[in-house]
Order: C-alpha cells, then sequence, then structure tokens
C-alpha cells in the first residue's frame, strides 16, 4: 500500500515537473517573439507582439516561414 | 536542391546554405519579388516566400522613425516555429528561414556576403560584356578601314 502511495506520488510529481517545464519552454518561445528592423545607418527598431507594427509584421513572416516548408 | 535560372545566382546560394548550417531554405529575388534563384524545389513555394519577403520589407520600411531617411537594410522576425530573415542590396533581396533562437549576427553576415558575392560577379560580367563589345567594335572598324584601303 505504502509502495504504491510512493510509486504514485513519483508519477504525480514527474507529470507536474513535465508540465512546468512544458509551460516555460512555451511561454519563453513566445515571449521571444518579435521583428528587428534594421536601417542604413545601423540603427534598429525592435517590434514586439501586442505593438500595431509587431501586430502587423508577424503574421507576414509567420506567411514566410509557411511557404518555405510548405 | 538549387532552381538556378540564373547560374552565379543559383552558386551563390548554393555556397550560402552550404556554409550556414542554421539556414532551412533561401530565395534570391528582385525587389518586385520576382525570383532569381532558390533553395526550394517547389517554383510557387519559392515565388510566395519571395513575394511574402518583399511584402514583409515594404511593411517594416513604414515603422522608420520621425524624421528618419535611413533606408531599411535587413529584418529578422522571429516567431515560435523559427526566424525569417531578409537582407536587401540596390538590386536584390535574399530571404532565408531558419529554426527558433538562430545565431542572428552570422546569418546576417552570410546573406550580406551572398549579395555581395553576387554583386561581384555580376559586376565583372558586365565588365567582360564591355571588353567584348569594344573588341568587337575596334575589330570591325579595322575591317572597314581595310576595305576602304582596298577598293
Amino acid at each position: 500500500m505504502k509502495g504504491r502511495s510512493v510509486v504514485g506520488g513519483l508519477v504525480l510529481g514527474s507529470a507536474a515537473l513535465a508540465g512546468a517545464i512544458l509551460f516555460v519552454r512555451t511561454k519563453s518561445a513566445a515571449e521571444g517573439e518579435h521583428v528587428d528592423v534594421y536601417f542604413g545607418d545601423g540603427s534598429m527598431v525592435s517590434l514586439q507582439p501586442g505593438s500595431a507594427a509587431g501586430d502587423r509584421l508577424l503574421p507576414l513572416a509567420r506567411r514566410v516561414l509557411a511557404a518555405a516548408r510548405g | 536542391m538549387v532552381a538556378c535560372p540564373r547560374m552565379d545566382a543559383g552558386q551563390a546560394l548554393a555556397d550560402l546554405t552550404e556554409i550556414s548550417a542554421q539556414i532551412e531554405t533561401a530565395v534570391l529575388a528582385a525587389h518586385d519579388g520576382s525570383v532569381v534563384a532558390s533553395t526550394v524545389a517547389d517554383d510557387g513555394k519559392a515565388k510566395a516566400m519571395a513575394e511574402g519577403a518583399v511584402e514583409l520589407l515594404s511593411a517594416a520600411g513604414d515603422v522608420r522613425g520621425e524624421g528618419g531617411s535611413e533606408p531599411l537594410v535587413q529584418v529578422e522576425a522571429a516567431t515560435r516555429d523559427g526566424s525569417v530573415f531578409v537582407v536587401k542590396d540596390e538590386r536584390h533581396l535574399v530571404a532565408a528561414v531558419t529554426k527558433s533562437r538562430p545565431t542572428v549576427g552570422l546569418v546576417f553576415y552570410d546573406l550580406k556576403t551572398c549579395l555581395r558575392i553576387l554583386e561581384r560577379e555580376e559586376e565583372a560580367k558586365a565588365s567582360k560584356a564591355t571588353k567584348t563589345a569594344t573588341r568587337r567594335r575596334t575589330t570591325k572598324k579595322k575591317e572597314t578601314e581595310a576595305a576602304g584601303e582596298g577598293a
């Protein structure tokens, strides 16, 4: 009985850990989304999702990715 | 696989994908989106990729700050599924797709090198064509002069 609960606890703990890792990885990947625009004088503008320009450019980038990967 | 309507451009792209392991696919196009060469086997996909890159560049050009007159030279768009890079020079643009989290500086360097190689080759070709045309004109002039003296 005690052995069963230990195994159950381990399975539950592993599942929770895996879920946490997946959550953090997905979140950090989503947070990494951006568009960096570079100009001739060396200046750069970084656009994040949520900004008007970022939300306009990211779907275009996704379309290029989709076209490339088919 | 490199589909290349023009050998120089195809070679430049082949060199690019050979030196840069991070680049999955790349397309070289004119500023209007017409494909010059690509590593995508399907012409339709290459065209869609080139047109998408032109659209991305055009939209990115609109974000230039107030009073900014500097031209846009390159764009990196990072998404969850991968990154898109577009670099342009006076005549062409090269767009590439990579997996997530690439080494941005390296990819930009490789794309610029590709455009530089292409530009150098086109200049060499143009210079050779000019020399050949001059030589032809000189030969023709000599022939005309010789014919005139003979008559």
